[in-house]
């Protein structure tokens, strides 16, 4: 489904990602890990196609097509989705309104039929049991007054509605409390199928206990410096990442080439 | 004070001979006073020149130039738009409670107020004027309100004083059905002036809500010129939109002075989204305790469209709150100006006083000039202001593209969304639903629900 070669990107003329190799299959749930500024969170914001961010090197394929050349939108339509570590507030526009428009650019690109607002409301309803949202969130402006929680949960109804093909969650675990992490990991949890996959993009094992991934990998320095199975999260959780950076740095590990 | 424009006041002058001759014989006397001391002002102020400091900004020597007359089309209806066009400018929730007013003209076969509680007024000033159940009240505060001396503009409407609306709400009486002032232009290419006066007088402890509407049928330029009193007794309640769609071509220049009265609550809205010109010059008096209002707005413009709008909220007495949200949309070579003034006077203790003027600017080519200006004189108060000048958000277009927005409509439903907080408050569904629509109509996108 995705085939990342060889991936070399950065902000601002500085190199974050330094030659990212990875490939997923439908079906997969996938981990990257990794300590802050070794550029996980931009590996997903290179995926859902930030402006901000410049690829110099590599390529990036989903499902055969060269994602890099798409825009945004674009990836999005053709099956991508990003859950946002700091979800955007979207004052005047409702949560129903925001999510009829954002479904039906979708149908529009498949060729289907656009949902009406009352045909969309029972979509809507159906799905908002997906992460245990009730009907006043459909009616309020877009994640404006939501708590960190309720953002999140919100990113996961989005999720549920767009029927991605591949999910990247930016460290959707980061500010939630223990409640809010099993209502959204069993929304995730709920959602995936043999025929889609997940990208877990999280600093903590903590998520790893709710949605368990069938490949670890864990990032450092602009590199994967190491893969495994989800015991490789607990590995990490005991020692921490301090071993593998340095290990990255000095090139002792040797698992990732160029 | 000399104008270095030549106004073309002759025309004028011949209507106000005219108007006074003709409104002798029958009119009250200190109308008839008022009107003469109102036009020697306007004579002496002429209009104002961007020379003058509140007019830095709004050039306004174009009407001053046109040879806009007053009451030349009020007979000609023969080129102008039959019942049935004018009457669908109403609104559904006002069909029993309005008043339409044809070029300036009240037109009595189109308006009704059958809905209205009984003991409710809303009638043609001139009426009042002559009704001796309502003289006094109408003498006492015609003109007491709105100052004719400092502004050109309102001492020319003054000079005028003939058609309006009067509009009484008697002690304790609570109106809920809005009330709906529908001033509509019709009758293209005849270069008409219109003068709407409006006088409300909320009694102790009435609530209604008041709609202030200004349309046009055609394209062409004209020359609206109103003003607006509003008093409002002790404990009154008013809500009151302001909505003003004149034609792209035309200029629109008016005042609203609110006297508030002890713990009353205002609260106003004010869309302005026509005119080639406007102008609204909004001044909010509370010379009593325990008052409450919102003096908030949303202007969206583009083309060539400017739009002016002066406020003064003045706190005078102690324990009072103002709120004030202006937020302005502004595309293609439009142009704002946003002065707001919030005045809190040494004895005004306990003062809380929030401003806010907020633009976005959706062309390189549009500009605003925002000024907001807290004067405080009091030491025990709570008083906060601000403005921003800024163009849709990167960060928000990349969220809704990574949900398979398209940029252009996902920038219109920002822009939408920002226009939201303003139109979002009004009550009156039908007029919420419309402003919604003439948005999304503005910028080209189709949304629902």
């Amino acid at each position: 489904m995705l085939e990342i070669k060889n991936l070399h990107a950065g902000i601002d003329g500085n190199e974050i990602l330094k030659g990212i190799n990875l490939t997923i299959k439908k079906g997969e749930i996938h981990a990257i890990m990794g300590p802050n500024g070794s550029g996980k969170s931009t590996l997903a914001k290179v995926l859902a196609g930030h402006p901000s961010y410049e690829v110099t090197k590599g390529e990036v394929l989903f499902e055969g097509k060269n994602l890099l050349e798409l825009a945004p939108d674009e990836r999005a339509r053709e099956g991508i989705f990003m859950a946002f570590q700091y979800p955007i507030e979207v004052p005047g526009v409702s949560n129903a309104q925001f999510l009829r428009l954002a479904y039906n650019e979708k149908r529009k690109h498949l060729g289907e039929e656009e949902l009406d607002p009352l045909e969309f409301k029972d979509l809507l309803k159906e799905r908002a049991k997906v992460v245990e949202m009730d009907a006043s969130f459909m009616s309020r402006s877009v994640n404006e007054g939501f708590s960190g929680g309720e953002k999140k949960r919100n990113e996961i109804l989005q999720m549920a509605v767009l029927e991605p093909k591949l999910a990247v969650l930016d460290e959707t675990d980061s500010g939630l409390d223990i409640d809010a992490l099993r209502i959204v990991a069993g929304g995730v949890n709920q959602l995936h199928n043999p025929e889609n996959a997940v990208i877990l993009v999280t600093h903590y094992q903590r998520l790893l206990d709710y949605i368990v991934p069938q490949f670890v990998h864990v990032l450092a320095n602009g590199r994967i410096a190491k893969e495994g199975g989800k015991e490789l999260a607990l590995e990490l959780e005991e020692k921490g990442y301090d071993w593998l950076k340095t290990a990255a740095d000095t090139g002792t590990l040797g698992v990732q080439a160029s | 004070m000399v104008t270095e424009i030549t106004t073309r006041n002759n025309s004028y002058r011949e209507a106000y001979q005219v108007l006074q001759e003709r409104t002798a014989p029958s009119g009250a006397s200190w109308l008839q006073r008022l009107r003469a001391n109102a036009f020697e002002r306007f004579e002496e102020l002429g209009f104002p020149s961007v020379r003058d400091e509140e007019w830095k900004y709004t050039n306004v020597a174009a009407i001053a130039k046109a040879d806009f007359q007053k009451g030349v089309y009020a007979e000609s209806s023969s080129r102008g738009s039959g019942a049935k066009e004018l009457a669908s400018f109403g609104s559904p929730e006002t069909e029993a409670s309005q008043l339409i007013f044809v070029n300036g003209k009240l037109r009595s076969d189109l308006s009704s107020v059958s809905g209205l509680p009984a003991e409710v007024v809303a009638l043609d000033l001139s009426q009042a004027i002559q009704d001796e159940r309502y003289s006094e009240i109408v003498r006492t505060n015609l003109a007491r309100h709105a100052d004719y001396i400092a502004n050109g503009f309102t001492a020319l409407n003054t000079a005028f004083i003939s058609d309006g609306a009067f509009v009484y709400i008697p002690k304790g009486v609570v109106v809920e059905t809005p009330i709906q002032l529908l001033f509509i232009s019709d009758g293209a290419g005849v270069n008409a002036a219109s003068f709407p006066r409006v006088l409300l007088v909320a009694a102790e402890n009435s609530s209604a809500t008041l709609i202030e509407s200004y349309v046009s049928t055609h394209d062409s330029a004209y020359f609206t010129n109103a003003v607006v009193e509003v008093a409002l007794k002790s404990g009154a309640r008013l809500e009151h939109y302001k909505v003003q769609r004149e034609s792209q071509a035309a200029f629109h220049v008016a005042t609203t002075q609110a006297d508030l009265g002890p713990n009353s609550t205002y609260d106003s809205t004010t869309i302005t989204f026509g005119a080639r010109l406007s102008r609204h010059d909004f001044s909010v008096t509370m010379d009593h305790e325990g008052v409450e209002c919102w003096v908030d707005g949303l202007y969206l413009v583009t083309d060539d469209q400017h739009t002016d709008t002066h406020s003064v909220i003045d706190h005078r007495q102690p324990h009072c709150t103002s709120h004030q949200l202006y937020k302005g949309i502004l595309d293609g070579k439009s142009r704002a100006v946003f002065n707001g003034k919030v005045f809190v006077r040494h004895d005004a203790q306990k003062t809380d006083a929030m401003q806010t003027n907020k633009n976005l600017l959706l062309s390189n080519e549009a500009r605003v000039d925002t000024k907001p200006q807290l004067e405080i004189l009091a030491d025990d108060v709570k008083c906060a202001h601000g403005a921003a000048v800024g163009q849709i958000d990167e960060d928000e277009l990349f969220y809704l593209a990574t949900r398979g927005i398209h940029p252009d409509l996902a920038r219109n439903l920002l822009t939408y969304g920002f226009a939201e907080e303003v139109i979002g408050k009004i009550k009156v569904d039908s007029i919420r639903a419309q402003l919604d629509a003439a948005v999304l109509n503005r910028l080209n996108a189709r949304l629902e629900a």
